[in-house]
């Protein structure tokens, strides 16, 4: 049958319905690839931003206050995600269309709170993209991890849109999976970043 | 119906009850999970505010040890990396973490000469 088509139960949908399929499990393991690769980048951004960083500037530029902000709400976009899974798994198609768009709105508040940031940098302080190779390694850094963000937030959108009338099923639970991962992987790089740019640029 | 198909319906309807009660169980550790988190990320943000009395040699491995065990939770909670057939995944994620270490240290390094 068709697997759009095949309707379940809570009590028939299968325990982990993203690797069900032959295609579901490529998915899995494919894009738990892809986020090795992710690592790897991120990692030579972290480590260019390392080399080229200047402490008497970052300790003058960055505000703890916002950072915290933005810090939480980003980690609690992650527990909304991890929620929308739960309901995933329970067969609760509605639920986790409404954990998933909170995790939305989450992540579009935190991307408005990272545009504010870049905006007060660029006009208060004069400190653009050029100003200096500390300015540069600085803004591609943290701006990667934003477009990460913003595609993140298009590719969900995307998700609760296309599939509002289909429910769930086996065709589609995997890529609601793989969209939680790439959420969670967008955190996972978060944490870096503010201990590593933001907190260590204001210590000593 | 006969009785033989009700006896077969029972340990499925069971199994649900079970796997209900289980995943219920892995969101209530889901919620520590994110508290502790939460706790971790105000304390490294409270070592950077006390910078003045704390010394920064301390407070460098300190929140970077922090932001390591938030991330460990990150995967093996949140990302499901404790349940079964993650062990490929984890192998991609370690060899990608061994790569990164490398190359951060390439490059802090280089900067010296």
């Amino acid at each position: 049958m068709n697997l759009l088509e095949q309707r379940y139960t809570p009590q028939t949908w299968p325990e982990n319905p993203e690797r069900v399929t032959l295609e579901g499990k490529n998915k899995f393991i494919g894009f738990w690839l892809f986020l090795g690769g992710e690592t790897v980048l991120f990692a030579s951004l972290f480590a260019t931003f390392l080399a080229l960083r200047d402490l008497e500037v970052a300790r003058e530029l960055f505000d703890m206050k916002l950072v915290f902000l933005m810090t939480v709400i980003l980690l609690t976009s992650s527990l909304t995600s991890v929620y929308a899974i739960y309901h995933m798994k329970n067969y609760q198609f509605q639920k986790m269309q409404l954990w998933f768009f909170i995790t939305v709105l989450l992540g579009a508040s935190f991307l408005a709170l990272e545009i504010y940031e870049f905006y007060h940098y660029v006009h208060e302080y004069g400190f653009g993209f050029k100003t200096s190779a500390f300015s540069s390694s600085y803004y591609t850094l943290v701006g990667t991890h934003g477009a990460h963000v913003a595609f993140g937030l298009g590719w969900i959108t995307a998700l609760l849109i296309r599939n509002a009338k289909r429910g769930l099923n086996l065709y589609n639970a995997p890529k609601y999976y793989t969209a939680s991962l790439y959420w969670h992987f967008i955190d996972v790089v978060w944490v870096f970043i503010f201990t590593v740019v933001y907190l260590m640029g204001m210590v000593g | 119906m006969t009785g033989s198909e009700q006896k077969n319906q029972m340990p499925s309807r069971l199994q649900y009850e079970y796997r209900k009660k289980k995943s219920a169980e892995e969101m209530r550790m889901q919620l520590i999970t994110f508290a502790l988190m939460i706790f971790l990320t105000i304390i490294a943000f409270l070592a950077v505010a006390y910078n003045d009395v704390i010394p920064t040699k301390f407070v460098v491995p300190f929140i970077l040890l922090l932001a390591s065990i938030q991330v460990i939770f990150q995967f093996y909670y949140f990302m499901h990396a404790n349940h079964k057939g993650h062990s490929m995944p984890m192998f991609f994620m370690y060899s990608a973490i061994f790569t990164a270490l490398i190359m951060i240290l390439a490059m802090v390094t280089i900067v010296w000469w």
